[in-house]
């Protein structure tokens, strides 16, 4: 199993990838630990929604998972006091995933802009509720402890990055396997043709099925690890439309060419957004949606057309 | 801290090459200087009436103290000797987006103290966090009592009294001002704020007013909804002869134009805790009648007021920005008077310039003179201040051609406010000892 994985190319670059991230983060300051923090948070959802991106399917409601995942880790705080990070990741996957299994039932069979908007109007059935229900928090939301490891409360910020690299590690690796397998190979072909896929003795509906687990559950473990890397959940930060419309920002940004492009995707918004906002606090987000028409115009491809720029170029140089 | 700063710039420098980001270093401080994050709505609905008003008051008030402009007691030039460096930042996009900026201020840009808020969301969100970076932070504008009554907290303090002096205060006012009130509802905003001061205001009646009854359908609507065509309807259904509203930001103006249009001020008397942004703003729309507050000796009820801080500030604040002072200029101006009193403290008692510890100790429990009134640090162990609160009635000055204010009366904060080591809840139930008014 795992030399299959390694005989991937994409896998050991990824690991690689993530590995000189885990080194230069020791050297990082505290804001952009933090910063990179919340873009790997970030790049795991927009992993989940490549994926349904793929199949031809853009879910425009994908928050309900993010902020599901963010509020089991603070609920499971207020309620059993539990801190630990398997414990809060757990939750956070559970939730997110056990919802997502029941809601697509429904999903499975709508496609295009029925599927979007679908996925929308539950998002907002959470919102409504978040912010109706005081016990819950209202639009107030919650503060979150910090994170304990094991039992241990470390006293810098790097245990808790190192802890979501090697999440992140896990589960790039493996998308990148479902996708190499027979259910991952339909991906495309599901976009391509439904009814050849059937053909072929494939349940078109199981295999959306699958993915939209697994993208749930990739963003219920996003908004844990938002949860834990932030200190605080709140409904108009992490449930509201706009984030559902941030992820898929950044998927568009970053680009369907590969499993590590939301992550790129995701840092670079991060620190897009935050520079946006120290130059220009009455204007931020003017920078921020110019980039992303900058992009649409001149890399339809995302971001990760750069690197196949970078690989042809050496291909001429060869 | 300094060292700090330029450690973090070097750092930034090395690894901007990593992150695919250019990076301008933060100019290093000069060692004769303190840098300060101001924090309010600059985007949004919150911007006009309240975020920007308020910054420009800080603004203001800091200029006038680094250069040594400001009136006594406040005269002499600098914050403890400190030339007080102030950069401004964007209060929206929620309470986690808050909790990311508040990092990025103190472990990016290292500011030394963080200034202002107006959102009792965002207020309990970043006290956690200024503990956890062990940054001095002053709150300006926001006003649930959980800030202190749920936690102790030792590097965040509050300059603006919270929601139970204005709900108290506006009972009062109603016993004494307004005779013909026999029931009453309310319009609030559903987060903390709208509901504490719900909850307040409807005890302080039932114990200051007995006999009369409130409706058993308060409304909630959300915050920055802007749309309240639904609640206008159930209010004007029912029989309730005072509508109470904490309504602020831009709602308030949405509310009252929406109203307005219906009759319903015909029809109801309204009293407003912190809507007074709208009088200025909508001249004219706004109705006249109406019970008006600022929460606290702010804005419109002090225009004309005499005291040598108070016209000065209205004069500078209008020659600077060709408008009168609004109650966030104020709230936010109160603020930074109250860091230049704890700084001026804390370098009489400490000789050199103070550090975050000193400046907490000097700030803690202190008395300081505000524009309009004196406030003191008297809860939350000499962390949330207290000072009096007004409210009076709109009506238009036709000679002056602008908005004003008739039979404005002040409470004093002991009428208000629970004694210190007592809850707000407590107190109230137990029909608010000591209050004498």
């Amino acid at each position: 199993m795992i030399r299959s994985a390694l005989s991937d190319a994409t896998i050991r670059w990824t690991i690689a990838g993530f590995l000189v991230l885990a080194l230069v983060g020791t050297l990082f300051p505290n804001w952009i630990l933090n910063n990179t923090m919340f873009g790997l948070a970030y790049g795991l959802a927009v992993l989940g929604l490549l994926l349904l991106w793929r199949t031809g399917l853009v879910s425009f409601g994908h928050a309900l998972y993010f902020g599901m995942g963010a509020y089991a880790v603070a609920l499971l705080e207020r309620y059993t006091g539990a801190t630990d990070i398997v414990m809060r990741l757990g939750a956070a996957m559970t939730v997110a995933g056990g919802t997502g299994f029941v809601l697509g039932f429904v999903l499975r069979h709508y496609r295009g802009i029925f599927f979007a908007m679908l996925s929308m109007a539950f998002s907002m059935v959470l919102y409504g509720v978040l912010v109706k229900t005081e016990a819950l928090g209202s639009t107030d939301g919650f503060s979150v402890s910090q994170t304990t490891i094991l039992g241990w409360q470390p006293q810098s910020k790097y245990p808790l990055f190192l802890a979501i690299v090697g999440l992140c590690v896990i589960a790039t690796t493996g998308v990148q396997l479902y996708l190499h397998s027979a259910l991952g190979h339909l991906t495309t072909s599901v976009r391509d043709n439904e009814i050849r896929v059937e053909y072929l003795g494939y349940s078109v509906a199981t295999a959306i099925h699958v993915k939209y687990v697994i993208s749930a559950a990739l963003a219920g473990v996003a908004g844990g690890v938002m949860a834990m890397a932030l200190g605080q959940v709140d409904p108009d930060s992490m449930v509201n439309w706009t984030v559902s419309g941030e992820l898929v920002f950044i998927t568009i940004m970053a680009g369907p060419g590969s499993v590590v492009a939301p992550f790129i995707g995701a840092i670079t918004f991060e620190f897009l957004r935050t520079f946006a906002f120290e130059l220009a606090p009455h204007a931020w987000q003017l920078i921020v949606g110019g980039t992303l028409l900058g992009i649409i115009f001149f890399m339809p491809e995302g971001l990760w057309s750069l690197t196949r720029l970078i690989s042809r170029k050496r291909e001429k140089v060869r | 801290m300094r060292k700090k700063t330029l450690k973090n710039g070097l750092k930034m420098l090395a690894l901007s090459v990593f992150t695919g980001v250019s990076v301008l270093a933060s100019p290093s401080l000069a060692a004769d200087s303190i840098k300060v994050a101001v924090v309010s709505f600059l985007t949004g609905p919150a911007a006009g009436p309240f975020g920007v008003p308020g910054r420009n008051g800080a603004e203001l008030v800091i200029d006038a103290i680094n250069e040594g402009a400001m009136p006594a007691p406040y005269g002499s030039a600098g914050f403890g000797g400190l030339k007080l460096e102030a950069i401004f930042a964007d209060e929206s996009g929620g309470n986690a987006k808050q909790v990311a900026e508040y990092r990025n201020l103190v472990e990016k840009q290292g500011v030394d103290a963080v200034l202002g808020y107006i959102s009792s969301g965002s207020c309990l969100s970043i006290a956690p966090v200024a503990e956890e970076l062990k940054t001095l932070t002053v709150m300006s504008v926001c006003g649930t009592p959980r800030l202190f009554e749920d936690s102790d907290w030792k590097y965040t303090f509050r300059t603006q009294a919270h929601a139970v002096g204005d709900s108290v205060a506006a009972a009062l006012y109603i016993r004494d001002q307004l005779d013909d009130v026999k029931s009453y509802n309310g319009i609030n905003q559903n987060y903390a704020w709208g509901q504490d001061s719900w909850k307040f205001f409807d005890i302080a009646m039932q114990k200051l007013i007995p006999g009369t009854t409130a409706s058993d359908n308060p409304q909630f609507p959300q915050i920055f909804s802007g749309q309240y065509g639904t609640e206008i309807s159930t209010l004007l259904l029912e029989d309730s002869d005072l509508i109470h509203s904490s309504f602020w930001d831009g709602d308030i103006e949405a509310f009252v134009l929406q109203a307005s249009v219906r009759g319903f001020f015909q029809k109801k008397r309204f009293i407003s805790v912190a809507g007074a942004s709208a009088v200025d703003n909508l001249g004219k729309r706004f109705p006249e009648g109406t019970v008006i507050g600022t929460r606290g000796e702010f804005g419109i009820l002090v225009r004309d007021r005499e005291g040598e801080l108070n016209e000065w500030f209205i004069n500078a604040y209008r020659e600077r920005y060709g408008v009168y002072p609004l109650e966030s200029s104020y709230q936010y101006a109160q603020s930074v008077l109250a860091l230049k009193a704890a700084m001026d403290k804390a370098s009489a008692d400490n000789g050199a310039a103070p550090d975050t510890d000193q400046i907490i100790s000097a700030m803690t429990g202190l008395d300081f003179t505000s524009l309009a009134g004196d406030v003191s640090f008297a809860l939350g162990k000499g962390h949330q201040a207290i000072h009096a609160v007004g409210y009076g009635i709109t009506a238009w000055d036709d000679e002056k051609d602008k908005p004003t204010v008739t039979n404005v009366k002040i409470y004093p904060a002991h009428c208000i406010l629970p004694p210190a080591g007592q809850l707000s809840e407590d107190w109230l139930a137990a029909g608010m000892p000591g209050s004498d008014c």
